[in-house]
């Protein structure tokens, strides 16, 4: 196994263009269990650990915008001007295993693995996130909703790194929850990230570990938009608030597994987004 | 009498809260375990296991393993030279499997090969044919009769009855229910290792092992390689945590097989996954329980059909299916019983020791059988325990007469004296909420629940089994060696061990010599025993070294020996005014004295379970408080108090430590840790998804230690490792219970059993 270590984007962009089918590394805390526990064996690998450039997150001019480098440890999303911008998306860092695990994991890591269990991934789908994916002589960008394809499939083609991804500085509340089976490092059974967009009178809810991707709740948010104008308001009637979960439920694909049933985890669903929108009219 | 009021108390002798010396290292990485163990030369070893819960193997096929560079030997059953099979209690588990496979992950085949890579390919290149049949995994299905007998010894591992007492009597009051246990895994974080060392010529091997008990792993290597015992010379290697998980063989045979065919030495570890393959677990356990009592809540007679399911290999199911049926009255009075226990034969993976070892799937029923009782009564969980708190003297249902100290009430009652814990803030931080940082829940969303658990333990070896202990104590100069086969493997033996030289010779130097099999047995660090029984061995051999001491010193100084004493530093004439210190009386002298204690003999159960079958009791209290989540079904335990029997506290900061991870491994059972079982495979053998409590999920604990020393024990101290884990599960059961108004008749309770 050779393993590459460019020291900048450039190098980086390069390396992965001589050699397509290199595979990727960020902060490893995916990849490297894979390779421990030999589910996966590769020959050539590219770490981007030192790769700068990847590391920070920019404003953009018009502060409409929020460029997260794909390689930005999930740490420095929980606290400062990150988390006061995007707070939904500093809750779903918080989550994210261990301090160790967030000092390593990176939004490039759950977008690359692309398991519909990546803490950050209901964020970025809720927020209609852009991803921008680069080789050395290209450059394009992606709705999240297209790069999400499938259980661990992405749009990624090989030869691109993932170098960003644009998220939009929202103008109302935010939040995220999850569920797992104990009260801190645990892989989510039922996450829900809800945004409210006061401007455009909309609302943006995505669910994780509820179907083989990041699932967007297209028809309940459309629902909610009918039964209340979002521009002034989100509270909505006991029994619209439970017709509201009972659809977000609805729209969930889960499954059982070793970590939960399926009945449960649309009851979880169900029952986050209430508390989230909930929520939205309280904090 | 000498003048001298000293009154400092010494560093580090009995009733101090010596430090570990292996502490520090351990904390900062610096520790050996087993799996840093090295050699010059040596290979690597791994284990090659069965996909298939049940199978018959029609040929293995080598030649294509053999072909990689760097393999340098293969073995089979064909290449055991001795026995064939191996176990505690009956020898029923190949080495490796030759016709059939019972359990996914029973060995096969074992390779050695110059690289852990190497030996990976090798096994993946091993072709083994396998017709596979179809697995048996329900337990109450393997006991009938008319189902296929997976081994020549049957599916049937043991069944005991328990019958005492008027076989009709009717309650008032009755109250039954099934409760159910899932398979909790002992999950100690350093894993399986080992190092083996052949002799020239084949002679024998000396071996590191991270294990239990040094001389049960020599007995059982030296059958299966044909040598005699003492060519196979057991060391320890440094251990990081048992639970009972390593008191059967893994790797010790495979080891020590490819170490003589190869000549050279082998290294072989396990990883995590493996690591659930290669030991037993927790036996998943059914019990159907029948409380029959007056209307005012007094026990007249149990009733209880007990199933554990033992698994493929019997392990020790026999003496945990013993500990179950004969601890199901729990810590209370009770006259009558009718009980039927049957340890069971499946294609699941098999189940032998854990911490609290078939008293905590018995304590789990009639603790919850408890508040179903109280609630029939109109009492509290407190007062029905009260009404029926055993005491000295009380008859068990097998007959035997607790003879032990036996403070139940007092357990309870300084239990119940513990402050509660603050109501749940409304502004709480979301990390002392249940959900932690998932942000999942908020203080309105949190309903507080209390529930109580008590138990009674049995302490050492059971049913005729003299496990005694050996210890060995020299002196010399003032410094005192200690050479023993205890093995440590977290519980605080390594400070024990010198607290108790410190305080009966006098000495501040204590030298604890290498742990391995060149002195007697020490038995197995488990049942709670090492602290009364090799705490007595070292114990003894101290005190023998002492009265060689005083005789020396009288002699020289003619004084009668019998006026000597031991009083701080010095010896002393307690008659009169001559003093010398232990470092001067012991210069230019080599006082050597070994002493084996043993336990007072035990009996086997006859064919109605009654017998005088366990050696000592000890007892606890716990009272949880959990904050559940009542819509998700999610739980924080908040608070664990307890009130523990425990004789006498030789090391409060070690006893504490015992308490506190005790409640932990019974909170896992309570609410989280299970190896989830899918037609006899594993769904979860890593800890991405076996989950064990976190530091968010372990409660405040707030422990009482009820001193009454024990007069059986040598140092007045009972055994505190299992009781810890053994009624918090019940109590964090009832909690939930009492927070949610349903019936949960089994653990772990998961978050659907709350909410669905």
């Amino acid at each position: 196994m050779t393993v590459l270590i460019p020291q900048s984007l450039h190098d980086a962009l390069a390396a992965a263009t001589a050699n397509p089918d290199a595979q990727i590394i960020q902060g490893g805390t995916d990849l490297m269990v894979e390779i421990n526990f030999n589910h996966r064996k590769p020959t050539d690998v590219i770490a981007l650990r030192r790769v700068d450039e990847i590391r920070n997150y920019v404003v953009t001019a018009d502060k409409k915008n929020v460029v997260i480098g794909s390689g930005l440890p999930y740490r420095e999303m929980e606290h400062g001007e990150l988390a006061k911008l995007l707070p939904a998306l500093a809750q779903a860092a918080r989550t994210v295993g261990s301090p160790q695990i967030r000092a390593a994991g990176s939004i490039g890591g759950n977008l690359g693995t692309c398991s519909p269990a990546g803490d950050a991934l209901p964020v970025l789908s809720a927020l209609d996130a852009v991803i921008n994916l680069r080789t050395a002589s290209q450059s394009r960008d992606i709705s999240v909703h297209d790069f999400m394809v499938g259980v661990k499939r992405n749009a990624r083609q090989p030869g691109e790194l993932i170098i960003s991804a644009t998220l939009p500085i929202n103008n109302g509340w935010q939040g995220y929850a999850k569920v797992g089976v104990r009260n801190a490092m645990v892989i989510s059974i039922a996450s829900c990230c809800l945004v409210i967009d006061r401007i455009k009178g909309s609302v943006g809810i995505a669910l994780g570990s509820v179907g083989p991707t990041v699932i967007r709740c297209r028809e309940t948010e459309q629902w909610l938009s009918m039964q209340i104008d979002l521009k002034n308001n989100s509270i909505v009637a006991p029994n619209l608030l439970k017709e509201f979960g009972d659809r977000v439920a609805k729209e969930s694909k889960p499954i059982d597994d070793h970590r939960s049933t399926a009945a449960y985890r649309r009851h979880a669903v169900a029952t986050l987004s209430r508390r989230l929108l909930t929520r939205a009219n309280t904090q | 009498m000498s003048n001298a009021t000293k009154t400092s108390i010494r560093r580090d002798v009995l009733g101090a809260s010596a430090l570990r010396p292996d502490g520090a290292a351990k904390v900062l990485g610096k520790f050996e375990f087993s799996s840093d163990l090295h050699a010059e030369h040596m290979l690597w070893g791994a284990t090659l296991r069965s996909p298939h819960p049940y199978a018959r193997i029609i040929s293995i096929d080598l030649s294509e393993a053999y072909k990689i560079d760097g393999v340098e030997a293969i073995i089979t059953s064909e290449d055991v030279p001795g026995k064939k099979t191996y176990g505690l209690i009956s020898s029923d588990q190949p080495v490796f499997a030759s016709k059939i496979v019972r359990y996914v992950g029973e060995p096969v085949a074992a390779v050695a090969a110059d690289h852990p890579e190497t030996c990976r390919r090798a096994l993946a290149a091993i072709k083994v044919n396998y017709e596979v049949l179809i697995p048996i995994t329900d337990a109450e299905l393997a006991m009938l009769p008319s189902t296929t007998q997976i081994h020549p010894d049957g599916n049937l591992i043991r069944h005991q009855r328990i019958i005492t007492g008027d076989q009709n009597l009717q309650g008032e009051i009755i109250v039954e229910a099934i409760y159910e246990m899932g398979m909790q895994d002992q999950a100690f974080l350093g894993l399986e290792a080992a190092l083996a060392i052949p002799d020239s010529g084949g002679a024998g091997v000396e071996m590191f092992v991270a294990t239990q008990w040094l001389h049960e792993d020599q007995k059982q290597i030296a059958a299966c390689l044909d040598l005699p015992i003492e060519k196979i010379r057991i060391t320890l290697g440094g251990v990081g945590g048992a639970f009972g998980a390593r008191e059967d063989i893994s790797l010790q045979v495979h080891c020590a097989l490819l170490a003589l065919r190869t000549s050279r030495p082998i290294k072989m570890q396990y990883g995590r996954e493996e690591s659930f393959y290669g030991h037993v677990h927790r036996h998943p356990a059914k019990i159907w329980i029948r409380h029959h009592a007056t209307r005012a809540g007094v026990i007249q007679r149990i009733e209880s059909r007990m199933v554990f399911d033992g698994g493929a290999y019997a392990s020790t199911s026999a003496a945990v299916l013993i500990n179950g049926v004969t601890h199901i009255q729990g810590p209370y009075k009770c006259l009558n019983a009718t009980v039927d226990g049957y340890a069971v034969r499946t294609n699941n993976p098999p189940c032998g020791a854990m911490r609290g070892f078939g008293v905590v799937q018995a304590c789990y029923a009639h603790e919850s059988q408890m508040d179903k009782l109280a609630v029939a009564c109109g009492l509290s969980p407190v007062e029905i325990r009260l009404i029926n708190a055993m005491v000295t003297g009380d008859k068990l249902i097998t007959g035997q007469v607790v003879e032990s100290v036996a403070p139940v009430e007092r357990c309870i009652r300084e239990t119940d004296a513990i402050e509660m814990p603050a109501p749940l803030a409304r502004n709480a931080n979301a990390l002392e909420i249940v959900g932690g940082s998932g942000l999942t829940s908020l203080p309105h969303n949190i309903v507080r629940g209390v529930g109580w658990g008590v138990s009674i333990k049995n302490l050492m070896y059971s049913e005729s089994f003299d496990d005694f202990a050996t210890a060995r104590c020299q002196l010399q100069n003032g410094v005192v060696n200690l050479k023993f086969a205890t093995v440590e493997v977290g519980q605080g033996f390594v400070v024990l061990a010198p607290q108790i030289a410190r305080s009966v010779l006098g000495v501040d130097e204590v030298i604890i010599d290498q742990v391995d099999t060149r002195i007697g047995s020490a038995g197995s660090t488990s049942a709670s025993r090492q602290t009364w029984m090799s705490g007595g061995a070292v114990d003894g051999a101290c005190r023998l070294v002492r009265q060689r001491l005083f005789e020396h010193v009288g002699k020289i100084h003619n004084i009668d020996p019998l006026r000597l004493v031991i009083e701080d530093t010095d010896v002393v004439d307690m008659l009169g005014d001559f003093r010398i210190s232990v470092i001067e009386a012991s210069t230019g002298i080599l006082i050597d004295e070994t002493f084996e204690h043993h336990h007072r003999p035990t009996e086997e159960l006859d064919k109605n379970g009654q017998g005088n079958c366990h050696v000592a009791f000890a007892f606890v209290a716990h009272r949880a408080v959990v904050d559940v989540d009542v819509e998700l079904g999610l739980v924080k335990v908040i608070q664990v108090a307890t009130a523990q029997d425990v004789g006498r506290v030789l090391n409060p900061i070690a006893a504490l430590g015992q308490i506190e991870g005790g409640i932990a491994q019974g909170l896992g059972l309570a609410v989280m840790e299970e190896i989830v079982l899918d037609n006899g495979k594993m769904r979860n053998p890593s800890f991405t998804d076996y989950l064990l409590p976190t530091a968010l999920d372990a409660p405040q604990v707030i422990a009482v230690m009820i001193e009454e020393p024990e007069p059986q024990a040598p140092l007045g101290a009972k055994g505190i490792g299992e009781p810890p884990c053994i009624s918090v599960t019940p109590a964090i059961a009832a909690a939930i219970r009492n927070a949610t108004g349903r019936d949960l008749p089994r653990v772990p309770i998961r978050p659907q059993d709350i909410c669905l």
